[in-house]
């Protein structure tokens, strides 16, 4: 459960919304302060661009397919996994798509 | 680690076999393993363009079948038998894929060690 302003966001144990319509921006730096990160510009790069991900294809994309989707849609120096650790820590497939407000992925490791 | 071939036979509403093969293909394919997929049967109408599932309130498998490519599986073959039993052409799909008969059939069982059936 999350608590914006005087709103409750339910999550499940692992903090994922349970309700994807429940996101916004504020939700996101909640969900980032609980997990010590401080969200910069680079980092909603890449939230943004999940969601677009999620949008286009119905599914929260495991490491390699992020890497590949930001290889279309950003510069090419960030179409790598050793950048997306750098932002968001070792599972960066987890963690940016918790951020983001959407389902674990299920094929990740 | 072998190859996986994935076999698609139920259409994409109604059940989640279908949903559930993809998530099988992603999750190989994340995991570094080659996937083939091949539709035959009802599995067919997977491929259709242009399909709209939300009509009877469900999610298909059409955007997801689009994420294919970002997990690098580009071998989906197509049963031209069963195209053609339900009056469908090649063209009608939203897919690139490659028609198949029973002898190509035969030959992607015999070289795959592991074969899912949906």
């Amino acid at each position: 459960m999350l608590n914006l302003a005087d709103k409750q966001i339910p999550t499940d144990e692992e903090g994922y919304l349970e309700n994807l319509s429940d996101w916004q921006p504020e939700v996101a730096e909640l969900i980032a302060e609980a997990e010590g990160l401080e969200l910069t510009e680079s980092h909603w790069e890449i939230l943004n661009l999940l969601r677009q991900f999620y949008q286009e294809f119905e599914l929260s994309p495991a490491m390699r397919p992020l890497v590949k989707y930001i290889g279309i849609h950003l510069d090419k120096d960030k179409a790598k996994s050793i950048y997306l650790m750098q932002l968001f820590g070792e599972s960066p497939a987890k963690l940016a798509s918790k951020l983001a407000g959407l389902p674990k992925p299920t094929n990740c490791l | 680690m072998s190859d996986l071939l994935i076999i698609f036979r139920k259409p994409p509403v109604g059940t989640s076999w279908a949903r559930e093969a993809l998530d099988l293909a992603l999750v190989g394919a994340a995991f570094g393993q080659q996937a083939s997929l091949v539709f035959m049967g009802d599995g067919v109408y997977q491929l259709l363009d242009n399909q709209q599932p939300d009509q009877v309130e469900q999610k298909g498998t059409q955007a997801m079948m689009k994420a294919l490519p970002m997990y690098d599986i580009d071998q989906i073959f197509v049963s031209e038998e069963s195209l053609s039993e339900r009056g469908l052409t090649k063209d009608q799909l939203g897919f690139d894929c490659e028609l198949i008969g029973q002898t190509e059939l035969q030959a992607l069982l015999k070289t795959h060690k592991q074969v899912f059936n949906f």
